[in-house]
């Protein structure tokens, strides 16, 4: 008990820093390290909350393929603006964005609070043995979430051929003529 | 742990991640702020699977983190298309829908 109230504390202190490094730092190949880091911790959380299979996809997944995605664009695209702050000449905007961002935080937090879920304030229901195991998981995602499971499959394919076609070089568009002979 | 602080916790990473679009100009670091927030929104959906004890959240939390491989994706082919258009790479000056 004391020993999953540490872990708590720890990982959650990790994916706060986390979370504010991918928004502070100055370099964005340093903002996706931050979020990294942020994305492990937060696969402790989730393995503190009993979903195993979650964690697990998160590590190798988000934070393995998706992360590597983004380092290797930023470092084609390029490394920091001169000026990554809204609010050097757009005046209070970037002020008034945080301030925003607090209000948010504070009603979000007050309709949590303030609701009348009184199993917030517990460790939640009796689990069954297999919660959260890869069979579980597989088992839900086929028989009672097969059409969203399908759904989503047919997502990641349009993503593709999107994603084909964003990046195909087009004759004739492109700026530079040399860049634009291609088969 | 109460199931009431990993709710808390997604929220005040979600307020960060909405500071982050709001106040920062690189296209690239706002994808990111964006994918804070979707990993808030996981975290949620895995919290209050917790609390009801079944997995039906964990499906949606697997839902979502396909909807946000999606978006890295598509974010970043416009990202790299924009570079090689020889565009800056600031979300103010990128104003129009014109190529």
């Amino acid at each position: 008990m004391l020993f999953e109230q540490i872990l708590f504390f720890v990982a959650a202190i990790g994916a706060i820093g986390g979370a504010l490094g991918v928004v502070l730092l100055r370099n964005p190949f340093y903002s996706v390290l931050s979020l990294i880091a942020h994305l492990l911790a937060l696969a402790v959380l989730f393995l503190l909350l009993r979903s195993e299979f979650l964690a697990a996809a998160q590590v190798v997944v988000y934070a393995g393929a998706i992360m590597v995605l983004y380092l290797f664009v930023t470092a084609y695209v390029g490394g920091a603006a001169p000026s990554a702050w809204r609010g050097g000449e757009a005046g209070g905007i970037g002020q008034l964005g945080v301030i925003m961002a607090g209000a948010l935080f504070i009603v979000i937090s007050l309709a949590v609070l303030g609701s009348s879920l009184d199993a917030l304030d517990t460790r939640g229901a009796e689990l069954e043995p297999g919660f959260g195991s890869p069979g579980e998981i597989g088992q839900l995602l086929l028989q009672k979430f097969l059409i969203p499971f399908e759904a989503a499959s047919f997502l990641l394919l349009v993503a593709a051929v999107c994603a084909v076609m964003l990046a195909r070089r087009r004759r004739g568009l492109d700026d530079d003529p040399g860049e634009a002979v291609g088969p | 742990m109460d199931v009431v602080w990993f709710v808390v916790l997604s929220a005040l990473i979600f307020a960060i991640g909405a500071a982050g679009v709001m106040t920062r100009r690189s296209p690239l670091v706002i994808l990111l702020c964006t994918e804070l927030m979707l990993n808030a929104c996981t975290l949620a959906l895995l919290a209050f699977a917790r609390m009801h004890g079944s997995g039906d959240g964990q499906i949606f939390a697997l839902i979502v983190m396909v909807v946000a491989a999606c978006e890295v994706v598509i974010g970043l082919g416009l990202i790299v298309a924009i570079y090689r258009k020889r565009m800056a790479l600031d979300v103010d000056k990128l104003s129009e829908l014109r190529g």
